[in-house]
């Protein structure tokens, strides 16, 4: 009989394993997390809250954010946040010649990177006394960024500017390459302080506690919150939706979904089109980052329902879209006008000049009120507004923008 | 349905009927199932804007599985076709940067005759070359990805107009969803194509090629039309998913596998010979609802992937089982039946 049973045997098998997976997990509140989740215990579940949490700095930032920087008005990428100064008169380059500056990038894999490093070239040509500025793209591989510090220490650079692709990972290659020219780190952070300095705006915390209480005032008691995350393990990411987590949590919101889109807007399109089949309605929709903004307010439209409260990003087309569809929105920003900074920094630095050990930039928060002043017509959707680059040379047809 | 059967020498009606049954009549039974499920999970679902909805997701997957059909039936793979849907979108979003002003068709067009040359260098590849499709595809697929990646740094760029963007988001008259009709339309072309010479070939050609070929089949123009039309199965898909969701760099990723499972779940055969579009067809839809319920169910994202791994294998599975069952009914009589059967 087996020739018989078998295809019964598999059908069974088959609607048997469906059945299965669909009653293992009831609870709508905390789904599994993306494919890609791995590492940390944290990254396991899009919900949990994160390893990368720390108390001190949490408060830190917080209070950060409501501090007012020191350093030239309207010029936030020069400014910093209380600055504990250290000497370089150590890597002040010695004799004359042109500075060779060297960039170790972890990729352009995202808008937001992209126009970063265009603002950090923009940056470079200001300053005559850059003879050469050398980039490496690790494409957003750890061992390629590894390999290109490596490279970069050897090839007489003065001064080396890392943006790491990964925390832990790219540690003990920083710490290498400190013994031999002055490093300037930013955006995500290393587990050393070798570095001459490091630089970065406010913080995670002061992002993701921006986004989660403008979603707590808008909304009831009770409501419920679509968090969707761009990928789990990063610290300038983790650490947003600690902090959003924490104030949901106090504020006794409930999030319905934590979800990882990849930062892409076809799969945050399916994920939102989906919680609202699950959920029947949402009442909030918090963002780790604003590149998909767009993706989601399009699936609200798409399933005839109203857009909620949204948090996005400083990104043209999400702002663009909050001002043509009156969205009621706040777009805390993690500014691209940061990618200036480094350069200035190794500049002062073989100037020997005194720069901060933390050189924590300002972080602001784009809100109802001064929507206009960051919406430029003329930049493409993918442009951040946060850019610090319209004065810079090139402005905006570099950028890809019109007059 | 009738085409597998008439592709073979001619059982008695009896056996002709099982044949049919044989092959798609598991997707049927699993997509009523599924639908059930789905009513009894929430009801809501039949409302005809959600069902729109609902057909309008399963769309690209449709085409793709359509797509696929045609390969897998005449005995080869495409990979590449979840490639050439990211690319299409890319390249989209490309076109436009360039020619801000151009009509929608003409970019819709664009991209089928891309997704068509894709396809076209696969079949030739495949068949001239006689590298096996499996590796030709697979090689097409990361040739497109890296193309991509070269492209766009990784990351989606530009913006596609909303005239564009209208046949995979859009709706006419203000309720039927532009997806529905060309879903509908790829459907009853590719069934009537089957139906047609063109069919009867191709599935001959992927029963037995030698046969095929000493009947005075063409072999390998016919292999070579089935990957082109995967491919613009593959733009047309690539039109509706960048519509759907706008610019993004991984627009069709994983949609290779997922087309692949709806064929082998509409009761095709892999290697070829056996299988009807409509079951096809149904294996797709099959797909979308389980993932839809799955969603409903509140089992989510990374379980998906593990849902198709285990059809895929249940359904060949059964595919294979069924396969050698009736071989061996047809070729020895039941006493004298070995347990090693004869076909594999």
């Amino acid at each position: 009989m087996r020739p018989r049973s078998a295809p019964l045997t598999a059908l069974a098998a088959l609607l048997g394993a469906a059945l299965l997976a669909g009653c293992t997990s009831d609870a709508p509140a905390d789904g599994p997390a993306a494919p890609s989740a791995g590492g940390s215990s944290a990254a396991a579940d899009g919900s949990g809250d994160s390893d990368f949490f720390d108390q001190a700095e949490y408060d830190r930032q917080l209070e950060l954010a409501k501090e007012t920087p020191e350093g030239p008005k309207g010029k936030p990428w020069e400014q910093m946040l209380r600055p504990e100064f250290v000497s370089t008169t150590a890597y002040a380059k010695k004799g004359g010649g042109d500075a060779h500056l060297c960039f170790s990038n972890a990729g352009v894999f995202n808008p937001w990177r992209q126009v970063g490093l265009k603002n950090m070239r923009a940056e470079v040509e200001l300053h005559e006394e850059i003879g050469k500025f050398t980039v490496l793209d690790a494409q957003g591989k750890d061992d390629k960024q590894i390999s290109d510090i490596q490279e970069l220490t050897g090839k007489g650079c003065d001064a080396l500017i890392v943006s790491p692709n990964t925390t832990a990972t790219l540690t003990p290659a920083v710490e290498r390459a400190c013994e031999k020219v002055p490093v300037i780190v930013f955006d995500r952070g290393v587990e050393t302080d070798c570095a001459v300095t490091f630089i970065s705006p406010v913080g995670g915390y002061g992002y993701g506690a921006a986004a989660a209480d403008f979603l707590v005032e808008r909304t009831e008691p009770k409501a419920k919150i679509l968090a969707l995350r761009i990928s789990p393990g990063v610290d300038a990411l983790e650490t947003r939706w600690s902090a959003a987590k924490r104030a949901f949590d106090k504020a006794g919101v409930e999030v319905v979904d934590a979800k990882f889109t990849d930062g892409d807007p076809a799969r945050t399109k399916s994920i939102v089109a989906d919680a609202l089949i699950r959920h029947g309605e949402i009442d909030g929709v918090w963002m780790d980052s604003g590149a998909t903004a767009v993706a989601a307010v399009e699936a609200f439209e798409d399933a005839g329902q109203e857009v909620p409260p949204i948090t996005g990003e400083d990104q043209q087309d999400f702002l663009t879209a909050w001002k043509e569809k009156k969205l009621t929105a706040v777009a805390p920003a993690y500014p691209t006008f940061q990618w200036r900074t480094p350069v200035i920094a190794a500049l002062k630095i073989l100037a020997g000049e005194e720069v901060p050990k933390e050189w924590t930039l300002p972080q602001p928060v784009i809100t109802e009120a001064d929507l206009d002043d960051y919406l430029k017509p003329g930049m493409p959707p993918l442009h951040y507004a946060m850019c610090g680059c319209e004065e810079l040379p090139g402005f905006p047809e570099k950028w890809g923008g019109k007059e | 349905m009738s085409t597998a059967a008439t592709a073979r020498p001619a059982p008695g009606t009896g056996r002709r009927l099982l044949t049919a049954l044989g092959t798609a009549t598991p997707v049927y039974v699993l997509l009523a199932t599924v639908l059930i499920a789905l009513a009894l999970t929430d009801p809501g679902f039949y409302e005809a804007d959600r069902l729109l909805a609902f057909v309008k997701r399963a769309a690209p997957l449709v085409i793709l599985a359509t797509g696929q059909y045609l390969v897998i039936v005449c005995g080869e793979f495409d990979l590449s076709v979840g490639a050439i849907v990211t690319a299409g979108v890319v390249v989209a979003a490309q076109l436009y940067a360039s020619f801000p002003a151009l009509h929608w068709l003409v970019a819709t067009l664009v991209l089928l005759a891309a997704g068509g040359a894709a396809g076209l260098v696969s079949g030739l590849v495949t068949t001239r070359l006689r590298v096996p499709s499996f590796i030709t595809t697979l090689g097409m697929m990361l040739i497109l990805e890296g193309a991509v990646f070269f492209w766009t740094g990784g990351s989606p760029q530009g913006a596609l107009p909303a005239a564009f963007r209208a046949l995979g988001r859009g709706t006419a008259f203000g309720w039927l969803p532009w997806a529905v009709p060309v879903c509908l339309a790829v459907g009853v072309g590719a069934y009537l194509l089957m139906r047609a010479d063109f069919g009867r070939t191709l599935l001959a050609t992927g029963d037995s090629e030698r046969a095929a070929h000493l009947s005075g089949v063409r072999v390998t123009r016919v292999r070579v039309t089935a990957f082109v039309l995967s491919g613009v199965a593959a733009g047309l898909a690539a039109v509706l998913v960048g519509g759907f969701s706008g610019v993004s760099a991984q627009a069709g990723q994983g949609y290779e596998f997922e087309a692949i499972t709806a064929v082998v779940l509409g009761g095709v055969l892999l290697g070829g010979g056996r299988g009807s579009v409509v079951g096809a067809m149904a294996g797709a839809f099959s797909l979308q609802a389980l993932f839809t319920l799955l969603n409903l169910r509140g089992v989510s994202g990374a379980l998906e992937s593990t849902v198709q791994g285990v059809i895929v294998i249940a359904a060949v599975g059964l595919g294979a089982a069924d396969y050698s069952r009736l071989r061996r009914r047809r070729t020895r009589s039941p006493d004298t039946r070995s347990p090693e059967g004869t076909t594999r």
